[in-house]
């Protein structure tokens, strides 16, 4: 989100207040589908920074139709409107290839014409039918599989590069120019991970029953569509179906909601941004002349990272709020945590909640039931699978997965050694002075166990990471 | 309604109303005001420019800011003082220094080159001394080819005790038209306008180049990008500090060799002949008066000498034969009726010693230069 979107969807919270609370629910539903192909950058093959916009509603109403509850009425009137007016924005966004828009005003770049997005849409349509027919044995688990998939093409490099060829064919563009960059699909990642959890709760039978609308609205929720938080369906759609009877013109709602934006705007655009000169990349590290200026950076990187994205998570937050819906909190000062659990449920809070929900629960339900292995090596396998999943969720490289080791290495570590010091802790609560001093320890060993694992996390390659991590400490100089 | 918000109290336990919203904004609106009027009354940005951290908490740098890639650490500003700020110049000059300060163009901040390897950097390898004391050489040209910007940079440099000025021009920083078009040069109106007041410089005050700054532009809104990169200079002094580098030297397109039929200079495409008059030698005159009992060598730079197609028309690519020998001619000229001391080195280095540009040299060719120079400053300052 840049400066320009935050001031345009701040003011779309003014005809928000006024309108007729039946209105509400669907100026939010049309603003989301709108503001998903707004937010989309520019992107270097023919027509994609419309295509991919489009395939989110496309692969979102699909899931939709197959999560379905099932006494839930197959197409209800709302839901037909719905689907309608999903249609209509894809095809109304096509207009400005026929007629003379003011760039200023133009959501993408130039589209494809209108007859060929038609036939694609009523090609999906009939498909997602068909899909969503089969029984949901079969269309969930290809639906997480298909998810999945996408996921992992879309993170790893070489396979994005691969598919942005093939794209390049089809369009007639240059095929030695393909990178992973060409698809930026802005968004994917928190939508999938969002269409995951519907499907996965629909299988275990706790997804509540949603309408096309609400469905939609809660994966591509314009205020955390591009970085969060994630919320659960059934925390959001209370609020969401509560905007109709909520007063937006709440001289409270609103004050929390603009200050909260404001805190989050200085967070990102000031201090981040301005953190973001000196702070450590693959540039700075290869010019660092001492193991002090390389920590200079690291911490530099640390505070930036943080303000950068709990800044996004403060807009995002008050941004909702503008439209009655308070999402969840994703930071809740993390780097003052005293151990490395605390740190993770204080740090993307809603992402750390969904690993926990669909990666390390199951799986520690399995592996407990299956009794193969030990406690300590449940917890360590389950730790891995976890971090590893919220690892390469950033990126399919070697880096990200350290990274994701590095941390689940730590959560596993402090877990044993908790249930071990347990009784000694208890003890330690009758002496405050020394409880201060184990606190203080902690907050600082934890801290510099994060900083350390965002060296992984800031570099791009695991050579240029393991490098920096011996020069932090004299070696390699 | 703030159920999540639970490390939000501080601003969900309040109780706010339409009338303190209002307040609210009246007092923001009225504090926003006077903060614009004050800021643009007190038009800080040359004061700021003196506060640095350079030379306090970080080093200074060794060449004026310039450039503007994320990895050089470095950036393009208008606020002279604060790119003095950031130069080591402004420390305290110890007793034993001869201060030697280097104005210029490009060749002179060093394109291409490390610090080490720029003119300034090379005379201070030589660890010449002049009357007992050791000769520290400064690095203040600044990319830009226009002897105004050299004569902007002069006259503030003036203020950091100089006990000798090098200063190396060439045809291209020398056509009048091109005098006020750069944007260190436009931005900073009031000191053009100054320096042409002082020395009668036949340069029109009221040129529409010169950026005139109205009183909105003085405000805290209007002021921002300045204010914005005064910010960034000094944090950038960090990464200045840690890594030592100021320019990304990557590879790079050679200067070219071979040339069109075509023998018109960029400057005056449809003369044959330098118009009189059309030279800035009055703005090097200035110069020379600005410095008053400080010594100065002026240098005409070596330039890049082509073998190529049609290198009997041209130079290179900026200089056709006629325009550079007629300026060599008139540059005699003047340096002998104003009595300035020079050295003309323009043939002064072999051809594949140049980089990008005619101007532009390899490390070595700048030391070979600096040798010439040194020779020259030693037998000329002490004479």
């Amino acid at each position: 989100m840049e400066l320009s979107h935050i001031a345009v969807f701040c003011a779309a919270a003014i005809p928000f207040a006024f309108l007729p609370p039946r209105a509400r629910g669907w100026l939010i539903f049309i603003l989301s589908a709108l503001a998903i192909y707004w937010l989309q950058p520019t992107l270097d093959i023919r027509w994609l920074d419309y295509s991919l916009p489009t395939a989110t509603l496309v692969v979102t109403v699909i899931c939709w139709w197959i999560t379905r509850a099932p006494d839930q009425a197959p197409a209800p009137r709302q839901n037909t409107v719905a689907l309608v007016v999903l249609i209509a924005v894809a095809l109304v966004l096509t207009l400005p290839r026929y007629i003379e828009i003011p760039p200023e005003l133009e959501i993408t770049s130039r589209p494809p014409p209108v007859e060929q997005v038609a036939l694609v849409l009523v090609i999906a349509l009939i498909a997602g039918l068909g899909f969503g027919r089969l029984p949901r044995t079969v269309s969930i688990p290809f639906g997480l599989i298909g998810l999945v998939i996408a996921l992992v093409v879309l993170k790893t490099d070489v396979l994005a590069a691969g598919v942005a060829g093939l794209l390049r064919t089809g369009s007639g563009q240059d095929v030695t120019l393909a990178k992973a960059l060409d698809l930026g699909w802005l968004g994917f990642s928190y939508v999938a991970f969002r269409l995951i959890s519907t499907l996965r709760d629909r299988q275990m039978g706790i997804l509540p029953a949603l309408t096309l609308r609400e469905y939609v609205t809660y994966v591509i929720f314009f205020p955390a569509y591009t970085a969060g938080p994630i919320d659960r369906p059934e925390k959001f759609m209370p609020q969401y179906r509560g905007v109709e009877t909520i007063n937006p013109r709440d001289p409270q709602r609103i004050t929390v909601a603009v200050t909260r934006i404001v805190i989050g705007m200085i967070k990102k655009f000031a201090i981040a941004d301005t953190l973001a000169l000196i702070s450590l990349s693959a540039v700075s590290a290869d010019q660092a002349g001492s193991s002090l200026a390389l920590w200079g950076m690291l911490y530099a990187y640390a505070f930036r990272i943080f303000f950068d994205f709990s800044g996004y998570t403060d807009i995002a937050i008050g941004i909702g709020i503008l439209f009655g819906i308070t999402l969840p909190e994703n930071f809740d000062r993390p780097y003052s945590k005293s151990n490395i659990a605390q740190f993770w449920q204080s740090w993307h809070a809603t992402l750390s909640a969904w690993a926990r929900s669909y990666v390390y629960s199951p799986l520690s339900r399995r592996l407990i039931s299956g009794k193969k292995l030990s406690n300590d090596a449940t917890i360590l396998v389950c730790n891995l699978a976890t971090m590893i999943v919220i690892g390469l969720w950033h990126g399919v490289t070697i880096p990200f997965f350290v990274w994701g080791v590095w941390h689940a290495l730590g959560l596993t570590a402090h877990k044993l050694w908790s249930d071990r010091t347990r009784t000694w802790y208890r003890g330690l609560q009758e002496k405050p002075e020394r409880a201060r001093v184990w606190k203080f320890a902690g907050i600082l060993l934890t801290f510099h166990f994060v900083v350390i694992g965002w060296v992984w996390f800031a570099l791009p390659t695991a050579g240029l990471a393991a490098q920096v991590i011996g020069r932090l400490v004299g070696i390699g100089w | 309604m703030f159920a999540t918000m639970k490390s939000w109290k501080w601003l969900t336990g309040g109780a706010y109303t339409w009338g303190f919203i209002a307040r609210v904004i009246v007092k923001a609106a009225v504090l926003f005001a006077v903060i614009n009027v004050v800021y643009a009354l007190l038009d800080p940005i040359p004061f700021l420019g003196r506060l640095s951290l350079y030379n306090l908490l970080v080093p200074g740098r060794e060449r004026l800011p310039y450039g503007e890639s994320a990895a050089s650490n470095n950036l393009s500003l208008s606020s002279i003082e604060a790119m003095f700020g950031s130069h080591e110049i402004s420390q305290p000059k110890p007793a034993d220094e001869f201060r030697l300060i280097v104005i210029g163009d490009s060749s002179v901040w060093g394109i291409l080159l490390e610090n080490a390897d720029t003119l300034a950097g090379q005379i201070d390898a030589l660890n010449l001394t002049i009357d007992g004391r050791r000769v520290n050489a400064y690095n203040l040209g600044h990319p830009i080819l226009s002897v105004t910007k050299d004569l902007m940079i002069l006259d503030q440099a003036m203020h950091y005790q100089p006990d000798a000025i090098l200063w190396s021009v060439t045809l291209e920083s020398l056509p009048y038209r091109d005098q006020l078009t750069p944007p260190l040069v436009a931005n900073n109106a009031p000191r053009v306008r100054d320096l042409i007041a002082r020395f009668d410089l036949p340069i029109d005050p009221n040129d529409p180049a010169l950026i005139e700054r109205t009183f909105w532009d003085r405000t805290l809104i209007g002021d921002r990008r300045a204010l914005a990169d005064w910010f960034r200079l000094q944090m950038l002094g960090f990464a200045w500090s840690a890594s030592g580098i100021d320019q990304v030297i990557g590879d790079y397109t050679p200067r070219s060799n071979d040339f069109s039929t075509d023998p018109s200079w960029n400057a005056f495409p449809d003369e044959t002949n330098i118009p009189a008059d059309a030279l800035a030698f009055d703005v090097i005159a200035a110069g020379h008066t600005l410095a008053g009992d400080v010594p100065v060598l002026l240098v005409n730079e070596p330039i890049y000498i082509a073998d190529g197609e049609n290198s009997d028309i041209r130079y290179n690519a900026w200089y056709p034969r006629w325009a550079y020998d007629q300026y060599r001619t008139l540059l005699t000229d003047e340096a002998a009726a104003n009595g300035w001391q020079w050295i003309d080195l323009w043939d002064a280095i072999a051809p594949e010693e140049f980089t990008d540009s005619p101007v532009h040299l390899t490390p070595s060719g700048s030391r070979q230069l600096t040798e010439r120079i040194a020779a020259a400053l030693l037998e000329r300052i002490t004479r």
